[in-house]
């Protein structure tokens, strides 16, 4: 009889989507599986979906010593998760927003301008001294407007969680909401 | 069932929820916020048993849903009245126990104010429970119980807690039973793949050391008799965890008993040293597999179990099976029994002689102590007098291990106790709770002076509700496992394990008198040669709940034992006395 080696665990980021009953209390569950199983979240980004019952995660998880099974089965536990799944970034769009506060006096401003551009990004609140920017993109885009606007004084900076959402036309929401027969109580004794 | 759509108060709804979801037996106290639904109580066909403290209430449930296999209920009010709650749904949680526990809440416009008695027991519980709810609207009462009973007793059971607003039992509402429950989100799977029975029957035939890992779950799915016809005929030597002993009868000739810190050294070695384990409603807890990385190591291992996150969670599953054991076991001897008959069977000779040859050389004992009365004879001559068909319920510890050990079990749901949490004092509520949904039944507590003194307020509970439970003390003045421990890695120095006064002569409390104070009738045992006449007049007692107060030697300890961490390899037969094992007869 062989004998098989334990699993490699697998190690870095992952994308999971988790469609969730719309239920008060259902970020407090997610968020305390997380913490009290040691899973490491990275972003979290939450919102309603084109059903009005269900919301839906997007969770960057980075799981460096637990495997992403054990944290995908331990969602499914929760009564309230519905569906998981794994987007892998190759067959998936995956974008974060971004509002940076950037310096920008009349010297430079024109910098500050031709950076955002470069970056398919926006001005939406000019003062004489600073500029606010909004950028959407993946990670790695809006790592790299960072560095380069970080020459001109970053003051303040806002993120959300990354959200995503496979590619192609099929949806993963498409899902049946079968009631459960309420079961005969067992005879008494 | 009670009239659909009647207009009642939300504290008729919810008791007429409880009726219709078959809750016959309610453990509980009364107090503020819960106050509304006492009162439609005192007209139901339910009998709710008045507790002394809620722990109490949710111990009791605890054992009835263990003894009887039916959701078991407690109900307590806001605030403390329902933090009391924690540590027995805590306890229900580890060990899978199908339970739901009713609380009050302040009313909604004072929620979040920090009301008097308010405590958001919804999320306390979160990590506790396998799910809450918080009802503001007693129109969803009834759809919120009958969720609840649903959740608490399908895939594999677990604690549901209903916290409803004072406000919303007080309301004007209508009650409407529901016929279908829309969880989108809870769809446990307890048919097994074909095709994973297929490979685990394969791997069964192919193997020379396999063993079968029987846990709590073949208990919860009531496989035992499943199992049996497993194990006669493959002829497959059986363990069973400390939460499946009574899965499968102690005097079968297969069964090596108990494998784990404290199991025989039969069973130990039969996982240790198997080329399959087949692990039915097991979860590889760290109490039986000690260092994992050494644990079972030329092992494949077929895992079947009703959460597919307990599978593949400490280790590697070859063959991963979801499903209830009944089912698992079931197609499983759909798939052997042809195999069999057509004279395919496993070859496991070599490796039953081997075992066998372990359990003779090695078998379950004590010596008796050079003066004093030996706790195992207490616990062993319990087990021949009660008779199997008694119920034991213990508390945690020195004397659980021993009952564990030397009751002998022969029956499932006959060996209560609390395995994965460890709660001290969970023997005589649940007890108490087995008793209620067993009435015909001995149950005996067998519990330790430290873990008594935790809940033992619930003998007033017994002796005013008619509830006799026995209760055996094995009192030997100290915490004894923590002591054995100090005993064994702190050098004897017995640090706060000394219940007793040091140097003093009197016992405080004295159990008997004690027990004469609930209401119950107290004795008193300190030599072998009165235990069979004691035990005998207790359960010659059946009117009133008794104490017997078993004064033992104090300085008995567990054996076998393998030290908290260490590989199951290092185990100990008796204080540095490890087994040798002749693997050149394998």
């Amino acid at each position: 009889m062989s004998i098989a080696p334990h699993k490699q665990t697998p190690t870095g980021r992952h994308t999971l989507s988790v469609l969730v009953e719309d239920k008060p209390g259902v970020l407090a569950r997610i968020a305390g599986l997380f913490s009290r199983r040691g899973f490491n979240i990275e972003s979290l980004a939450v919102g309603p979906t084109e059903h009005a019952e269900v919301s839906r995660m997007t969770i960057v998880v980075n799981v460096e010593d637990t495997p992403l099974e054990q944290v995908t089965k331990q969602l499914n536990k929760l009564v309230e998760v519905i569906k998981i799944v794994e987007l892998d970034p190759a067959a998936s769009v995956q974008r974060e927003l971004m509002l940076v506060k950037v310096s920008a006096t009349a010297e430079t401003r024109g910098q500050v301008l031709e950076v955002v551009n470069l970056f398919g990004a926006k001005a939406i609140d000019v003062w004489p001294d600073a500029l606010t920017v909004q950028i959407v993109g993946n990670t790695d885009k809006l790592a790299d407007f960072l560095r380069v606007l970080e020459q001109f004084g970053i003051r303040e900076l806002v993120q959300s969680g990354v959200l995503a959402i496979g590619r192609g036309s099929r949806s993963i929401s498409e899902r049946s909401l079968r009631p459960v027969a309420v079961p005969a109580p067992p005879a008494a004794g | 069932m009670s009239e659909q759509g009647a207009s009642v108060t939300g504290a008729q709804s919810l008791i007429k929820s409880l009726e219709a979801a078959g809750a016959d037996h309610i453990f509980g106290i009364p107090g503020g916020a819960i106050l509304p639904a006492y009162d439609p109580l005192m007209d139901s066909k339910i009998r709710h048993v008045l507790v002394r403290h809620e722990q109490g209430a949710g111990h009791a449930a605890e054992g009835y849903a263990a003894a009887t296999g039916r959701v078991g209920v407690c109900m307590a009010t806001s605030g403390p009245g329902a933090t009391n709650l924690v540590t027995p749904i805590a306890d229900a949680h580890m060990d899978s126990v199908p339970l739901v526990a009713i609380t009050g809440q302040v009313g909604e416009t004072l929620i979040g104010t920090d009301a008097f008695q308010e405590a958001d027991i919804r999320g306390i519980t979160m990590p506790i429970t396998k799910h809450n709810f918080l009802v503001t609207d007693a129109a969803e009462i009834p759809r919120r119980v009958a969720e609840a009973f649903h959740i608490a007793s399908t895939g594999r059971p677990g604690p549901v807690l209903v916290d409803v607003a004072k406000s919303a039992l007080t309301a004007q509402t209508t009650f409407d039973w529901p016929t279908e429950l829309s969880l989108p989100g809870y769809r446990p799977v307890t048919k097994p793949h074909a095709k994973q029975i297929r490979e685990a029957a394969r791997l069964i035939l192919a193997s020379r050391k396999p063993v079968l890992y029987v846990g709590g779950g073949t208990i919860r799915s009531r496989a035992h008799r499943e199992l049996r016809r497993l194990a006669d005929l493959t002829g497959i030597p059986v363990v069973t965890t400390l939460m499946a002993r009574g899965a499968f009868p102690d005097s079968h000739p297969q069964h090596l008993g108990m494998p784990g810190m404290h199991g025989t050294v039969a069973a130990v070695a039969a996982l240790q040293k198997s080329d399959l384990i087949v692990s039915l409603g097991a979860r590889f807890d760290d109490r039986v597999t000690g260092d994992l990385s050494s644990f079972a190591p030329n092992a494949a291992v077929i895992h079947a179990d009703i959460d597919p996150a307990e599978i593949g969670k400490n280790r590697y599953a070859d063959v991963p099976i979801v499903g209830d054991i009944k089912e698992v076991v079931t197609d499983l001897l759909t798939v052997l029994e042809p195999e069999v008959a057509a004279g395919r069977t496993g070859d496991y000779q070599g490796w039953i002689t081997f075992l066998a040859g372990i359990k003779e050389k090695y078998p379950l004992g004590y010596d008796a102590p050079a003066e004093g009365l030996a706790p195992q004879y207490v616990i062993e001559r319990l087990g021949k007098i009660a008779g199997p068909e008694a119920l034991y319920v213990a508390g945690v510890g020195q004397h659980q291990m021993w009952a564990a050990q030397f009751i002998g079990y022969e029956h499932p749901n006959t060996w209560l106790n609390s395995g994965g949490a460890g709660t001290m004092g969970y023997s005589v509520p649940a007890a108490m709770g087995a008793k209620v949904g067993r009435p015909d039944a001995t149950v005996w507590s067998i519990d330790g002076d430290g873990c008594f003194q935790m809940t033992n307020q619930e003998l007033a509970t017994c002796a005013i509700e008619n509830i006799p439970i026995k209760v055996a003390v094995v009192n030997n003045d100290n915490l004894g496992m923590v002591r054995q421990w100090q005993t064994l890695f702190y050098n004897e120095r017995y640090s706060n394990t000394n219940l007793q006064k040091h140097g003093g002569p009197v016992r405080i409390p004295d159990f008997p008198k004690l027990a004469e104070a609930y209401g119950c009738v107290g004795l008193a045992c300190e030599s072998a040669d009165d235990v069979d006449a004691t035990i005998e007049k207790a359960m010659e007692i059946n009117d009133v709940p008794v104490v017997v107060d078993f004064r033992v030697n104090k300085d008995a300890m567990v054996w076998p034992m393998i030290a908290g961490g260490a590989s199951n390899d290092e185990i100990q037969y008796a204080r540095d006395l490890a087994p040798k094992f002749d693997e050149d007869d394998l």
